[in-house]
């Protein structure tokens, strides 16, 4: 019996152990840095102090930038969740024999690296990339259209990089929904839209949701579309970080703003975990 | 091995963005690392720092310069002493110091690396991962510029912890086919504020080389500036002006390249390279134009004797010139002691007289000492806010 009992934590040691070296100590080391001191030089001076924290609320500049974050985040989520639940859906939907191929191209581009295809959208959105060069040669314009580094260059970048996830999420929700509750629906007068909407919708919003917020979690995160495909005001939280801790060697400040966004991130996931249920995620992931 | 491979993918993105190489190539050696990968990797990989018993690392950055280094001092230096050298790259001087830094104990894994500036010298020497080089065990010393020295002894105290091994200019690349080169020369600095250019100008996200030009523009000079507000005020009417913030050398000359600006602050031996690909980008260096320097520093914890022996083979003129040929920036050698080739005379910002008179280069501890200041307060206008 004693043995059965420690047989569960003995199998999960291993897993366990790598969170707890690789997560949850970096963590503590970046909270116990948020509270330190950055000298002339650069160097760090152990202190208590919340002297970071106040600095990055002393006015609208730092919360700002995470406002921006927010709202891209957002932006970003919508934009994946319209465009990701056209193809789950025509999935789902399918009876072809290559609709487990069609699924392995969703995955295709993560096997090419993500900066080669953020930088990608520069010989395609650029001023002398492939739209405008055919747009100028065919004489629709007679000046190239400014595509590139501004927020819709920043979101295409982040779209193309986590639509999968969102494909994903919704599929498998939508994989998860009884086809004979559509036809029970149709039968009783339901017309296909109707269906659509009292039926699939609703049956797939655990899957919409999870994906969301792996989404939302992610764009948050992330420092490479506003880096290469941004211009100079399209900068986010991450950018800001990067700057703070390579830059300036500022880590006390960098440690201060990457735990303001840890904060921000970790209310929002206890959100969803409280009124939806974190487990939808590990549901996708698992492709059940 | 894992390690390696990053290395030459990296350099070769960076040769493909660079317009060394076509697509087709890009491709194709991008096929030939993975089938290599696929054979020899995986927990043979492993097998690497096993034989490198006796060995110094190196890091630089990369490219046509690591392969002048490889063939004209690395492969002499192991061949004649048995060491053999990590070749190491980053990819800028901030990311790489940040390394440094968090390596343990700090500094501790890392040996020598081609450093950029008097500026990081004194960052590293602040952050006291410099040691003392006995120079009597580095003799081609005696062929390096005084001019280039100096400034590294007046930061510790008299004594060396790097070799000076080139220099060049962060100065004003523009498009001469949008550009006349008369307009550009008469304009100076004030180019980068321009009315004409707006949407079209770039620079870099750097806080420095940005306060540098607006330091010009006001008519200051930019390692005495005595009126920040006005520094501020003209990078708030650039900021506007500028289509992109570039941060890397090979996004400088993809930009340039591919037209996206027609002028930007750009360091002069990307220029060179631009201008070798035949591109027409003409490059003006200001009245107080932006100028450095790149050292060979050793880090704290090093052995010195290997790296002593090993800075004298880099300092040999045979590997310095080939260097200098391959990353097209002038040697740190004295020109009037060590003949140059004419493919180095031509380099942009060659000093003939070996003296430097009339190159500015940034002042430590004024720049050092408004680090964080400045940088912080870039961000806000760089952002807008």
């Amino acid at each position: 019996m004693q043995s059965k009992r420690w047989k569960p934590w003995a199998l999960l040691s291993p897993a366990l152990s790598a969170v707890f070296l690789l997560l949850v100590v970096p963590v503590c080391f970046i909270v116990v840095y948020s509270f330190w001191l950055r000298s002339p030089t650069g160097a760090d001076i152990a202190a208590f102090q919340f002297g970071n924290y106040a600095k990055f609320f002393a006015d609208y500049f730092y919360p700002s930038i995470l406002l921006r974050t927010i709202r891209v985040s957002l932006e970003s989520v919508a934009l994946c969740l319209v465009l990701g639940y056209i193809p789950a859906y025509f999935f789902y939907r399918s009876e072809t024999r290559f609709k487990s191929v069609l699924i392995l191209l969703i995955m295709l581009p993560f096997w090419i690296s993500f900066i080669i295809r953020t930088m990608s959208w520069i010989n395609i959105l650029g001023d002398t990339g492939l739209i405008n060069h055919y747009l100028i040669k065919f004489g629709i314009l007679s000046e190239p259209l400014g595509m590139l580094y501004n927020e819709g260059s920043v979101l295409m970048g982040l779209i193309q990089y986590l639509l999968p996830f969102m494909i994903l999420n919704i599929y498998v929700s939508l994989e998860g929904i009884d086809k004979s509750l559509l036809e029970a629906a149709r039968s009783m007068g339901c017309t296909e839209w109707q269906a659509f909407k009292e039926v699939t919708l609703p049956l797939s919003l655990p899957g919409l949701s999870a994906g969301s917020l792996l989404v939302f979690v992610l764009t948050a995160g992330t420092y490479l579309p506003p880096m290469i495909l941004g211009g100079p005001k399209n900068e986010m939280i991450a950018n800001l970080i990067f700057k703070r801790v390579i830059g300036t060697l500022d880590w006390p400040f960098g440690s201060a703003i990457s735990v303001v966004l840890l904060g921000l991130l970790l209310i929002i996931v206890w959100t969803y975990n409280r009124y939806l249920g974190i487990n939808q995620i590990f549901k996708s992931l698992q492709g059940e | 091995m894992k390690h390696d491979l990053q290395e030459k993918l990296d350099r070769l993105f960076e040769k493909y963005m660079n317009g060394e190489i076509g697509r087709r190539d890009f491709l194709k050696f991008l096929g030939i690392a993975g089938a290599a990968v696929g054979m020899v990797g995986g927990p043979f990989g492993f097998c690497g720092p096993a034989y490198a018993a006796k060995s110094i690392r190196f890091d630089g950055w990369g490219g046509v310069v690591s392969e002048a280094f490889r063939e004209h001092a690395f492969q002499p230096f192991t061949k004649a002493t048995g060491v053999k050298v990590i070749d190491g790259e980053f990819g800028d001087m901030d990311t790489y110091l940040t390394r440094v830094k968090a390596s343990f104990p700090p500094g501790g894994e890392f040996n020598l690396a081609h450093l950029s500036g008097v500026f990081d010298y004194a960052r590293y020497a602040g952050l006291k991962f410099n040691v003392v080089l006995d120079e009597s065990k580095i003799p081609n010393l005696k062929n390096v510029m005084t001019a280039m020295i100096e400034p590294y002894r007046a930061i510790t105290n008299g004594t060396l912890s790097a070799v000076p091994y080139d220099y060049g200019q962060t100065g004003i690349a523009y498009n001469t086919k949008h550009i006349p080169k008369d307009t550009a020369e008469k304009l100076g600095a004030s180019l980068l504020w321009d009315k004409a250019v707006k949407g079209k100008l770039g620079s870099w996200g750097d806080w420095r080389t940005n306060i540098w030009y607006a330091a010009l523009h006001t008519g200051q000079n930019p390692n005495k500036i005595s009126d920040m507000k006005a520094v501020w005020s003209a990078l708030e009417q650039q900021v506007p002006m500028v289509k992109k913030y570039w941060g890397s050398g090979a996004e400088l000359m993809s930009l340039l390249a591919n037209e996206e600006i027609y002028a930007t602050v750009a360091w002069s031996g990307r220029v060179a390279a631009l201008q070798a690909q035949g591109h027409p980008i003409g490059f003006l260096s200001p009245h107080n134009c932006y100028s450095w320097q790149e050292c060979i520093f050793v880090t704290k914890g090093t052995d010195l004797d290997v790296a002593q022996t090993l800075l004298n083979f880099m300092l040999e003129p045979k590997a310095a010139i080939a260097v200098a040929v391959g990353q097209k920036y002038p040697s740190s050698l004295d020109p009037t002691k060590v003949p140059m080739p004419e493919a180095v005379k031509k380099l942009p910002a060659f000093d003939p007289t070996g003296k430097l008179e009339g190159y500015l280069f940034a002042d430590p501890a004024f720049w050092n000492s408004h680090q964080v200041e400045f940088a912080e307060k870039w961000d806000r206008i760089k952002a807008g806010g």
